[in-house]
């Protein structure tokens, strides 16, 4: 097992191209999911990452296979970047069989084993008690693996948020805690709901490393993320870092976004990551025009391909409707 | 050319009012502008489109409602590719458009399909004209009678769900049974004694006309339920009559070649479906027997008989789950062989089939058990009280026979009837064998 | 056969699975030093250590969800829980994480997780320590609810529990520590419920801290020729409706005797169960003898009035047989 993140090799071209193509995908992905929703090709809530995937794709660039990660329903970037392949993602947006969840889950609830990746949960904070234990059992049984646990600024309001950064603390467990700090909590501005909105000072008096990151800067919190997962992977305990970053979009597919000023989102947007790494590589003159159509090109290939599969596959049969409830719906023990 | 479509702008949305558009035809647009605002009746959402090119066309109107997915504007696009796609002869949101249906929610509008209203023609009686629910159900069920008032529902029986199943499945009217249980309701128990009283014969209440038996749901119970039942029963029957009657017991061995000779030659003109057979003549034979007997054809009851002024046989029948009942040949004693022989058939399916009527159940005088046809030579059988006697038939059989002092092989039949001995003597039972013995000898008179 | 209190028997039943895996561990509010609220633990940290005898904080969401994900790691916990009231804190790990994940995730994440903890009224000790929620619980797909009644199934029934690949929830009465019974310290199945006594009149059903109310009922209707028949559920979820249908079709009544409250309680639904499947082989309504619909009071005597009583019981029964 390698304890060598691909952040700590010398940074080299053909890695910053990777972030910039990682960034590219989720962002080209959400772009095409807005479409798909206004067609009614999916459903239900949709709460889009467009702004925001420097921190999905920094952070996960630090992580390895044998990691664990637990994201939120503002997922599809976490998975992205993860490794979940991008058909099984959309055709589980459409609800279809071939989905990473079957169809049970929806945008909100991607899962896959094969990563690692222990889902979107929709319940704002719900996924830290559960990051909490995978870290345990990684301590328990001296595994040296990191568990990355996503979580918002809306979290930091939550019990659970409190309960379990003393818990991860008190046992020094080997979890990586990522606050995607995007100033909202749905409608909410942060200063509007907590008294103390230095997120990184409340985590580091839980007695562990926190730390601040720019989270539009692809490369910042790669590095960051690097310094945690070694420090973590060192035996140190939880590490804490707040990755302040911006959604541009809704908090769930449309809003009115009455709770903020459009000035503000084009503020961010001047800091937009994909902008800021591609502006970064052409001065740098590590990328060209050419480069960048090749990408665009086969970023969309690989989403059309996606959109295809998932218009064609199949739905689950309803007669499974109840397959999922119980691993052992026959019971364990009946015996004779 | 590419059409611009009222988009999807959240979970719970069906359709929404074009509020006003952002750009007009000739503009410029690119993938992501912001071209219009749409209400989704919870907010107004800046929508924008999934195309670059140039407006063509508004298809629709500010303040017109546009379901999900209808076309609201033409974008001719910039790619060549792109501008492959047809143009849609007739634009379906133009249409919808100036056919401005009614202001609805999208649950008025559901309810509209469901009930078959077109809004077109509902009276809004909301605010600004909406569409209310009422209005859809109003316009659905115009001048709807008011629901019957009076007391044409019968009075319901209060019993409990085994105390029905156990009436159904005895044949029993619930209306006739009185309840002990809880409130007066009748319970399993209540019905049981009832069904004991009424196989009895005891007329429970006032004779109710004959009600078919509603078919008992299939999926209601076990076969074994009833049967454990209708054991219960007749266990409770039978303990009763050996309680309460002394039993007396005759048997008369009697010779049935003349009835065989008779039916032989009878059958060989009938079609097989109406040939008779022997045990038709016999119950026959009983019956007419008990008019000249009336003493062994009817009820003990407070201490005294009462004689039946018909003689109406309860015919035995055994059940194919187990158990046994007797239902009745009304007037037995009145009826031609065929008719009767047609009667016994009728009953024995009937019985089977658990179709019997009430009366049937309830009014037998005496009880006639032909256990012949399970191979018995004779049997003593057990009175159903409250009746006071009851004839029974063991199988035809070949017998040698002595007749004027010549032993022959005869058919025979050995008949026996246990009598109750409060009512009557040996010499009454033994008078009604001999009748009966002297009315098959001359089977052309039955 | 070996004769425990219910406290030793779960106390023995604990210890036996983790000398039996390795996986297995404890992890509650003082399950440690200090023995368990219930004592049920005394002794454990001394042989196992403070790694598998696990306290924690008062913070029951992320203790119950950590045991979730250390089930998701691989390890077989077992999570004391204090008291159903305190669950109430860890209810959104239990229903929105537990019970759900592998419908979720489409199959791919169970949770091999035992949770445990006190249940049910009769010690005074008022309306935030004495409910019975089992029923709540039981309401949820994807959770297996047991509640042991006996020393026996206070044994038997947590290694089956850890070998289930879903979460399970074990009820444990906390009027029933002390009691005393028999035990060989063999598994026992988790599916099936008990008859615990057979009659012929009416039957009645409880389990966990009811059972003994019945059986004391049932000493009480014998006495009045009234023979009845007593079920031990043993499983909230699944209910084992063989059982209680097989019963109530040969006595034609039935009883049930709930801790919890009657509104929307388990005693409705196995009610409507029974009238669902039964009705036809009933021959009284259906009785529910359950708790007054009050928080449980602290004096003695209004305590013993809101929860259900033999007499009680022997009342509903004698209703129903009438």
């Amino acid at each position: 097992m390698t304890t060598t993140a691909p952040a700590q090799a010398a940074p080299d071209t053909a890695y910053r191209i990777g972030l910039l193509r990682q960034m590219l995908r989720i962002r080209r992905f959400e772009e095409r999911c807005v479409e798909l929703y206004s067609a009614t090709k999916i459903r239900g809530f949709m709460h889009l990452y467009i702004g925001e995937e420097a921190v999905a794709v920094g952070v996960m660039s630090a992580l390895t296979p044998v990691d664990a990660v637990v994201s939120t329903y503002r997922e599809h970037g976490h998975a992205l970047a993860r490794g979940l392949s991008m058909p099984s993602v959309m055709a589980e947006m459409y609800g279809k069989a071939t989905g990473c969840s079957h169809g049970r889950g929806g945008s909100m609830h991607l899962f896959d084993a094969g990563t690692r990746f222990y889902g979107g949960s929709a319940i704002v904070a719900g996924g830290l008690p559960l990051a909490v234990g995978l870290a345990l059992a990684d301590r328990m049984t001296a595994r040296p693996v990191v568990t990355a646990c996503f979580f918002g600024d809306g979290a930091v309001a939550e019990g659970e948020f409190h309960e379990c950064l003393n818990l991860a603390a008190l046992w020094r467990l080997p979890i990586l805690l990522c606050c995607e700090n995007n100033l909202y909590a749905m409608g909410t501005r942060l200063d509007r709901a907590q008294a103390a909105t230095n997120l990184s000072e409340r985590a580091a008096s839980y007695a562990m490393t926190a730390r601040v990151v720019d989270g539009m800067d692809v490369l910042a919190v790669a590095d960051a993320a690097s310094d945690a997962v070694a420090q973590i992977r060192a035996g140190h305990g939880p590490y804490f870092l707040e990755l302040r970053t911006y959604r541009y979009r809704a908090h769930s597919m449309y809003d009115p976004d009455r709770y903020r000023d459009k000035a503000e989102i084009e503020q961010w947007q001047q800091r937009d990551p994909i902008d800021a790494l591609t502006t970064h590589l052409t001065d740098a003159g590590e990328l060209d025009e050419a480069t960048v159509a090749r990408l665009e090109s086969e970023l969309a290939d690989e989403l059309d391909a996606a959109v295809e599969a998932a218009d064609r596959a199949p739905v689950e049969q309803v007669d499974d409707l109840t397959r999922f409830v119980y691993r052992d719906p026959a019971g364990y023990g009946t015996t004779g | 050319m590419a059409e611009f479509r009222m988009p999807a702008l959240g979970a719970d949305m069906d359709s929404g009012v074009l509020l006003e558009w952002l750009v007009h035809p000739g503009d410029h647009v690119r993938h992501g502008d912001i071209v219009a605002v749409v209400d989704t009746s919870k907010a107004a959402i800046e929508v924008e489109c999934f195309d670059t090119g140039v407006v063509d066309q508004l298809l629709v109107q500010p303040g017109t409602r546009v379901p999900v997915g209808e076309p609201l504007a033409l974008i001719t696009s910039d790619t060549p590719e792109a501008a492959a796609i047809a143009v849609p002869a007739a634009p379906a949101a133009q249409t919808a458009a100036t056919e401005a249906s009614p202001v609805t929610s999208p649950l008025v509008r559901h309810q509209a399909d469901v009930e078959h209203v077109d809004l077109a023609h509902v009276h809004g009686t909301g605010p600004g004209g909406r569409v209310t629910r009422a209005d859809v159900e109003a316009a659905s069920h115009p001048a709807a009678p008011p629901p019957p008032t009076g007391d044409h529902e019968p009075r319901r029986v209060r019993a409990s769900p085994l105390a029905r199943r156990l009436a159904t499945e005895l044949g029993l009217d619930l209306a006739t049974v009185v309840g002990t249980g809880s409130g007066g309701a009748i319970a399993a128990e209540d019905v049981r004694q009832a069904a004991a009283a009424r196989v009895a014969g005891v007329p429970a209440t006032e004779p109710v006309a004959p009600t078919p038996v509603p078919a008992r749901p299939a999926a209601a119970a076990t076969g074994g339920d009833r049967t454990a039942a209708m054991r219960q029963t007749i266990a409770a029957l039978m303990a009763r009559s050996k309680r309460e009657i002394p039993h007396y017991y005759l048997t008369e061995t009697i010779d049935l070649a003349a009835l065989v000779d008779h039916l032989r030659a009878r059958n060989c003109d009938l079609p097989v479906p109406e040939r008779l057979i022997p045990a038709a003549a016999l119950l026959k034979a009983a019956a007419r027997g008990l008019t000249a007997v009336p003493d062994l054809n009817g009820f003990y009851a407070d201490d005294q008989l009462t004689r039946a002024d018909a003689v109406h046989l309860g015919i035995a029948i055994s059940l194919r789950g187990g158990g046994l009942v007797a239902p009745a040949i009304h007037h037995a004693d009145q009826l031609t062989l065929a008719e009767l022989m047609a009667r016994l058939k009728d009953l024995v399916a009937r019985t089977r089939a658990g179709r019997l009527h009430r009366a049937e159940l309830a009014d037998p005088t005496i009880t006639v058990s032909n256990l012949g046809d399970q191979g018995v030579e004779s049997f003593l059988g057990v009175i159903y009280p409250p009746q006071v006697a009851l004839v029974g038939f063991g199988r035809v059989t070949d017998r040698p026979w002595a007749v004027a002092g010549m032993l022959g092989v005869r058919p025979t039949v050995t008949m026996s009837l246990a009598a109750d001995h409060r009512v009557t003597d040996g010499a009454t039972g033994a008078r009604y064998l001999t009748t009966v013995n002297d009315l098959l000898q001359q089977p052309e008179q039955l | 056969m070996t004769q425990l209190t219910y406290r030793e028997a779960v106390r023995e039943a604990i210890r036996d699975a983790m000398r039996r895996d390795e996986r297995v561990f404890l992890m509650g509010e003082d399950v440690g030093p200090y023995g368990g609220a219930f004592g049920v633990s005394l002794g454990l940290l001394e042989e196992f250590g403070p790694d598998r005898v696990r306290d924690t904080p008062l913070s029951e969401s992320a203790f119950v969800g950590a045991g979730i994900g250390a089930a998701l790691g691989g390890l077989r916990p077992i999570v004391e829980i204090m008291t159903v009231n305190f669950s109430l804190l860890a209810l959104d790990q239990i229903m929105n994480n537990a019970a759900t994940l592998l419908h979720m995730s489409g199959g791919q994440f169970n949770v091999p997780l035992v949770i445990r903890m006190t249940t049910g009224a009769g010690r005074q000790l008022a309306a935030q320590h004495s409910h019975s929620l089992e029923g709540w619980y039981a309401h949820i797909p994807g959770l297996r609810i047991l509640t042991p009644a006996t020393v026996d199934d206070a044994r038997g029934m947590l290694w089956p529990a850890l070998q289930c690949p879903d979460p399970v929830l074990i009820f444990e009465h906390g009027g029933l520590y002390n009691v005393t019974g028999d035990t060989d310290g063999s598994d026992v199945d988790i599916d099936t419920a008990a008859v615990r006594r057979t009659g012929r009149d009416v039957t009645v059903i409880a389990y966990g801290g009811t059972l003994a109310t019945a059986l004391a009922a049932a000493d009480d209707l014998a006495a009045e020729g009234v023979d009845a028949e007593v079920i031990d559920l043993r499983t909230l979820r699944p209910l084992d409706d063989a059982t209680i249908l097989g019963s109530v079709g040969r006595t034609h009544r039935a009883v049930i005797v709930d801790e919890g409250w009657r509104s929307g309680g388990i005693a409705a639904e196995i009610s409507a169960r029974i009238s669902e499947q039964a009705l036809y082989d009933l021959d009284a309504p259906v009785a529910r003898v359950c708790s007054a619909e009050v928080p449980v009071p602290y004096a003695h005597h209004l305590e013993q009035a809101a929860l259900p009583q033999p007499d009680d019981v022997v009342a509903a029964a004698r209703q129903a047989v009438s």
